[in-house]
């Protein structure tokens, strides 16, 4: 009937075939879309091998780069969040909650785990973004708050990397209420005379920024993050002009003094081992 | 009361108070005698208001709120204080006009009064930046309370912001560092401390200068993370849904103490502050004195310990059971969830950006 005849397969490789190349996966990056392996942006510390841009990674690839043969132990994995406040929006709180257990397997928007780096104890609090956009609500604020407690509790310092859009609007004020609790619970760790890095990394802003992401003895970030308070489309429609080029980059915050320095993660290992020799190893006690 | 502002559902009212206008001017004609209606329409007014006020929702509240008649800081401070003193000036930048301060005498003791101010006209709402603090006005407050703090004053603070300012400049000179070193200073200021929220509690910008050993609300002011109608725009996308998100949000007085996240409520005249300054003021001197004279440890380590303990306990979550606790030993390919991802895809997106939260 049709006028034509395909007088052989065009193309015969099966697209289930076709990905079989040796390493199987590929990894195109988001920043210059470079095309490689995953296995090589893994090696490369979930950067592209092309341009430096830091993938955005979970709390386990963290504490793989962070601890001393990669092993840790993870703390207060029992926590979960509540919806006291039985918050509806579009949809109820309970079921975005659910739909972030099962699509992400993780608990909440912190994971905390503690190791070893260069042999001195480290707690490391690391924010999920992927658990509703990394906000803080108050499983974030109580396993914080715990997080401090072992760490004075096993003379350890502590990271916190965080990695949030901001407050849990879901748990309104008492998401609200976390920032006074974890800036509060963080002065015993300093009256403890134990170290706080914060690592800010991309993205850190409204209340997270507004309470322990900027108080740490060090803070520091990764190339590129995107750090502030107010969103940039806020701030945009607040002045109602364009931001200028590099706002509120890591980059301008360093140059503003708020950053110790910033910190590619392929060296964030040896000099959070460096960091806590010199706090840790001449601490002097109360 | 020709002058005042009525807010939508206080429509009721407005007829009622034109009615009387009219009345009176009927009695000033002087053709009838109008006394005992007069009367009756001002028992009809005060029943009517006490009947709209006795059942406010969130969303109304929030509009009492931010009624332009509504008592700010520095009228508060003229009423309370025998003697006041304004202070200027973050010693580093500038002089912030949304945060004023300052020591003050109330009943002969000294205080430190550090409280948001809004403008009374448009010029002045401009001058005050509506409230709304750069990070100077915060660390001009963190100077005071360290003032305050040498001296052994008492730390009153007043909050009234729809947020710190989302300007280029407030984040250029860091206006997370600024709230985020308030709260932590605060947490160890070793003078007692007593926050009012007296209009609208909004968010970080409230909470810089709101953490204390006692923090009330007046009766018709909100507080929480974030206002109803960004909120509106962020989870429903679109500026219309304010009323259900300021119920959602639980950000009234009476939500915020049976969430035990306030430490009690000024009730407010009938009608609400505005209608009537002087009173309110009166009102919040007494409440003032009272809050500061139950702060009583036997030493400021005490004070500051279980200053920390109350914020501590702030959160509600719940404790799953039968939890694994991974120890995970060297593996550097273990299947995390970067892994499964990949797994499914070439051009992989991995982590996607989130959408749910606040960043103003």
């Amino acid at each position: 009937m049709s006028w034509f005849k395909r007088l052989k397969e065009g193309i015969s490789t099966a697209t289930k075939n076709k990905r079989e190349t040796p390493d199987g996966i590929w990894y195109r990056c988001k920043q210059c879309k470079h095309t490689t392996t995953t296995k090589e942006v893994q090696k490369n510390f979930y950067k592209c091998v092309n341009c430096d841009y830091h993938i955005r990674i979970g709390s386990e690839e963290y504490f793989d780069i962070i601890f001393d043969d990669q092993t840790y132990e993870i703390l207060f994995a029992e926590l979960r969040s509540k919806d006291t406040l039985q918050f509806v929006d579009l949809k109820p709180y309970p079921d975005r909650l659910n739909e972030a257990y099962n699509s992400t397997k993780l608990n909440d928007a912190m994971n905390v785990g503690v190791g070893n780096v260069h042999g001195y104890p480290l707690v490391v609090a690391c924010m999920e973004f992927k658990f509703i956009g990394g906000s803080m609500g108050s499983v974030v604020g109580e396993k914080i708050s715990k997080a401090i407690d072992f760490a004075i509790e096993n003379e350890a310092g502590l990271l916190i990397i965080s990695k949030s859009g901001g407050a849990r609007m879901m748990e309104a004020a008492f998401s609200l209420m976390q920032m006074a609790k974890t800036s509060a619970k963080l002065t015993l760790l300093a009256k403890a005379r134990l170290p706080y890095f914060s690592l800010c990394t991309d993205p850190t802003t409204g209340g997270v920024t507004a309470s322990y992401a900027m108080l740490g003895d060090i803070n520091m970030s990764e190339p590129g993050a995107l750090i502030g308070f107010a969103g940039p489309r806020v701030i945009k429609e607040t002045i109602k002009r364009d931001l200028p080029v590099g706002f509120q980059t890591a980059e301008f915050l360093f140059e503003k003094g708020f950053l110790d320095f910033i910190v590619n993660r392929k060296d964030l290992r040896h000099k959070l081992g460096t960091l806590l020799e010199l706090y840790l190893k001449n601490r002097v006690r109360q | 009361m020709s002058t005042t502002m009525f807010l939508d559902f206080e429509k009721p009212l407005e007829a009622l108070y034109e009615q009387l206008e009219k009345l009176k001017q009927v009695g000033k004609d002087g053709e009838v005698d109008v006394t005992d209606t007069i009367h009756e329409l001002e028992e009809k007014i005060k029943a009517k208001r006490a009947e709209i006020y006795s059942n406010l929702s969130g969303w109304q509240k929030v509009q009492l709120s931010r009624h332009p008649d509504r008592p700010y800081t520095l009228f508060y401070i003229e009423q309370m204080c025998t003697n006041f003193v304004e202070l200027h000036g973050d010693r580093n930048i500038a002089d912030d006009k949304a945060i004023v301060g300052g020591l003050g005498e109330i009943d002969g003791k000294t205080y430190m009064i550090i409280g948001h101010q809004k403008g009374n006209n448009t010029k002045m709402r401009q001058y005050r930046n509506f409230g709304m603090a750069n990070p100077e006005g915060y660390r001009k407050a963190l100077r005071l309370m360290k003032m305050a703090e040498r001296f052994g004053f008492p730390v009153i603070t007043l909050i009234d912001t729809p947020g710190a300012y989302p300007g280029l400049e407030a984040e250029e000179r860091g206006q997370a560092e600024a709230i985020a070193r308030n709260l932590f200073e605060m947490a160890q200021l070793k003078v007692p401390i007593v926050c009012y929220i007296i209009g609208e509690g909004a968010s970080g910008g409230a909470i810089g200068i709101g953490l204390g050993d006692r923090v009330y609300m007046l009766e018709y002011t909100w507080y929480s993370v974030i206002s109803p109608e960004s909120c509106s725009s962020i989870l429903w996308h679109s500026w219309d849904f304010r009323e259900q998100a300021a119920d959602a949000l639980k950000l009234t007085a009476d939500d915020m103490f049976s969430n035990k996240l306030i430490d009690g409520i000024v009730r407010e005249p009938v009608g609400g502050a505005h209608g009537n300054p002087e009173l309110m003021a009166k009102i919040l001197k007494d409440h003032i004195l009272k809050a500061l004279s139950e702060i009583q440890f036997s030493s400021n380590e005490e004070m500051i310990a279980a200053r920390i303990a109350k914020y501590a306990a702030m959160g509600e979550y719940s404790i799953q059971d039968n939890i694994e606790h991974k120890d995970k030993k060297a593996n550097a390919n273990t299947e995390t969830h970067y892994n499964e991802a990949i797994a499914q895809g070439q051009e992989v997106e991995l982590y996607e950006d989130g959408d749910l939260s606040e960043d103003d």
